[in-house]
């Protein structure tokens, strides 16, 4: 009896506890999401608003070719991205991690400094590197054009010609999958490195040793040994480049130009523009399902 | 073929500024258990990792199986350590630790297969193999990574302190095993430890070790019985040390005085002359105490304090007013031991050859 109250008390204690967590959640969080599911089986009204029926052609005029080529974009440079950011980032991961200890947090530092800055503002700056007038530009059809023309005057040779043309006309670089992959990589590579440095750092290196020891060559103690063992923040890192990227909208939007839009942009316009709700909601659902089976797969396969 | 399984030359190894291994010349003898032992930070274990090639030279030169082996990386090395926290692989199981040196050689499945079992078998530990290390005891994962290296065949096994994070009945058990192990398999042993009851129970030959150079190289008696110098020992067991001024030389026996009241006869070293400040040595066990005394070289002192330990008693007796020496009684039997009580008046006598003369 004593122990039952006794649970009972330690009950009501954690339910104290949890409530600022729990309200938060429930009222600013799954309230939401259910009002968005809910929205997402609705119609659109004839001024905008909801007419609240229960029918699923939202989800199917999902499936028209426009959305999926769109999305099947948004996959690729998503994952474009997060491989992207493993090859670099894990390297630059294993370098801070390997250096001695008074030196990693300033490492650290160096690679968070720039994120003190605002997103849009460091992805403006991407728009003003890449755009046809940008700084890559300037250089590309201005310096170089003139040093190549210099070199070409000099020495006439047949070769400068397809050189001499290529710079005489500005990069095609703004606009495209590329800029949007170059802008996504660069804001989420921190979130890359974060959990590869975490992983590296807790590497017990003495077990390099161990497999070069027994005649693993630094190839066969990486792929054995390095790789399985800091394979938790390859798989933390992947998914947390993955699923912001899966979901970006203002890269796309500054950086893709009308030719090259993701899924983000696709949901901001039904509810900004096209003021379909229900189309909007819907598609918002079948992203969040795409991300969540997508991660527990890879969750699933990281930890076999 | 050299007889030699592992030369070094004239190896040093510099951190920066610090001296790790300063300069030491050994040569191991094929098939031999052989120890390197001194305090930690005395260069054993970089020594140890020199061999290996986990670190390159700063100066000098290292053969194994009579073969320079220059800036030649680990994994092309003929040896195999077991490391101090035994490193194994967390993620592969104990026959996939076991196996990994084997298919790093590409040896063919059927015989890694075959070698591994063997291998465990020889370790004591059938039956493991689908185990992961973290779910064996200490001394299991012990024996693992004993396995892990055997199974290689190695010219030579490297072991740093591998029983230093067992307790003390396993280690004691342990230092036997890995002995009988050794004269089995046949392959030579180098084994650092700092622990010289360990080194003297297993050893063939220990090279002690201070601040990166080797003191003396023997035979655990010898290392004992005849240690070169001060440090070894004080380093090996434990050691009176009387400091004295010789006086007098006579029949190959030089004549201390201590505190210029004590006379000492021991037996006289090469390059000791007269006046020569000096340091007799001598263990405690090696004294014996008398109501009487039985000697005309017996000293006489008096009974400072009484220390039961169980397989013996330690008196400190009183020799001068500077002079105080540890005595080391075995307690033979209830009735046939002779206790002294405190303030006692007792006489010690050793055997003059159990005196050694030391350089001060």
């Amino acid at each position: 009896m004593a122990a039952q109250a006794r649970s009972k008390r330690e009950t009501w204690r954690l339910l104290f506890l949890l409530f600022p967590s729990l309200f938060w959640l429930i009222v600013f969080f799954l309230f939401p999401l259910l009002l968005v599911f809910a929205i997402s089986f609705g119609q659109r009204g004839t001024y905008g608003g909801v007419r609240w029926v229960l029918t699923p052609e939202n989800y199917a005029r999902f499936f028209d070719p426009l959305y999926l080529r769109i999305f099947g974009r948004t996959l690729v440079i998503a994952l474009a991205t997060t491989l992207i950011c493993l090859l670099a980032g894990y390297p630059l991961a294993y370098f801070i991690a390997t250096r001695p200890p008074r030196w990693r947090n300033g490492l650290i530092l160096l690679l968070m400094i720039p994120f003190w800055t605002n997103f849009l503002v460091r992805t403006y700056a991407w728009l003003l590197l890449l755009r046809d007038q940008g700084l890559i530009n300037i250089f590309w059809t201005g310096a170089l054009h003139d040093l190549l023309l210099q070199v070409a005057m000099a020495v006439p040779l047949p070769i400068w010609g397809p050189f001499l043309e290529a710079t005489s006309t500005p990069l095609n670089l703004f606009g495209t999958n590329g800029a949007i992959i170059v802008g996504l990589v660069y804001g989420w590579l921190p979130d890359m490195v974060l959990p590869c440095y975490a992983a590296i750092e807790r590497l017990d290196f003495s077990l390099v040793e161990a497999a070069q020891d027994l005649y693993a060559n630094r190839l066969k103690s990486f792929l054995r040994v390095i790789l399985p063992l800091t394979m938790p923040g390859i798989v933390a890192g992947s998914v947390l480049v993955f699923i912001p990227s899966l979901g970006a909208y203002i890269t796309p939007d500054l950086l893709g130009g009308a030719k090259s839009i993701m899924i983000g942009n696709v949901i901001y316009s039904q509810f900004m523009s096209a003021r379909d709700y229900p189309f909007g909601s819907a598609i918002s659902f079948v992203l969040m399902a795409v991300m969540l089976v997508g991660t527990l797969i890879y969750f699933r396969m990281g930890t076999e | 073929m050299s007889e030699y399984a592992v030369e070094l030359k004239e190896v040093s190894k510099h951190f920066g500024p610090v001296v790790a291994v300063d300069g030491i010349s050994l040569s191991i003898r094929d098939g031999e258990f052989f120890s390197l032992l001194g305090p930690s930070g005395c260069g054993k274990t970089t020594t140890l990792r020199l061999i290996a090639g986990f670190e390159l030279l700063t100066a000098g030169k290292v053969y194994i199986g009579g073969r320079l082996q220059g800036e030649t990386p680990p994994y092309r090395r003929p040896v195999n350590t077991v490391f101090q926290n035994y490193a194994l692989f967390p993620h592969m199981s104990v026959f996939e630790n076991v196996a990994f040196g084997l298919e790093m050689q590409k040896v063919r499945k059927e015989d890694i297969q075959r070698r591994v079992l063997e291998a465990l078998e020889l370790v004591q530990l059938p039956g493991m193999e689908n185990r992961k290390p973290d779910q064996l005891s200490g001394g299991q994962q012990q024996r693992v990574a004993l396995a892990r290296a055997l199974v290689n065949q190695p010219k030579v096994l490297l072991l740093d302190e591998p029983l230093g994070a067992l307790d003390l009945k396993l280690r004691k058990a342990m230092q036997l095993e890995l002995k009988a192990l050794q004269h089995r398999v046949g392959i030579t042993f180098i084994y650092v430890t700092h622990d010289q009851e360990e080194a003297l129970t297993m050893s063939d030959r220990i090279a002690v070790m201070n601040e990166g150079r080797v003191l003396q190289v023997g035979a655990p008696g010898e290392i004992y019985e005849r240690p070169a110098d001060r440090f070894v020992a004080d380093f090996i067991g434990e050691t009176n040390f009387l400091e004295g001024q010789v006086q007098g030389r006579r029949a190959g026996e030089a004549a201390v005085v201590v505190d210029g009241v004590l006379t000492l006869h021991v037996p006289i070293e090469r390059g000791v002359g007269m006046n020569e400040e000096v340091t007799v040595a001598i263990r405690p066990e090696k004294i014996s105490l008398h109501a009487e005394p039985p000697h005309p070289r017996a000293v006489p002192g008096v009974v400072q304090e009484v220390i039961y330990t169980g397989t013996d008693t330690r008196y400190l007796v009183q020799l001068t007013e500077k002079t105080i020496v540890t005595v080391r009684q075995q307690n033979v039997g209830i009735g046939t031991t002779v206790y002294f009580p405190v303030g006692a008046q007792v006489y010690l006598h050793w055997q003059t050859e159990s005196a050694r003369l030391l350089k001060a």
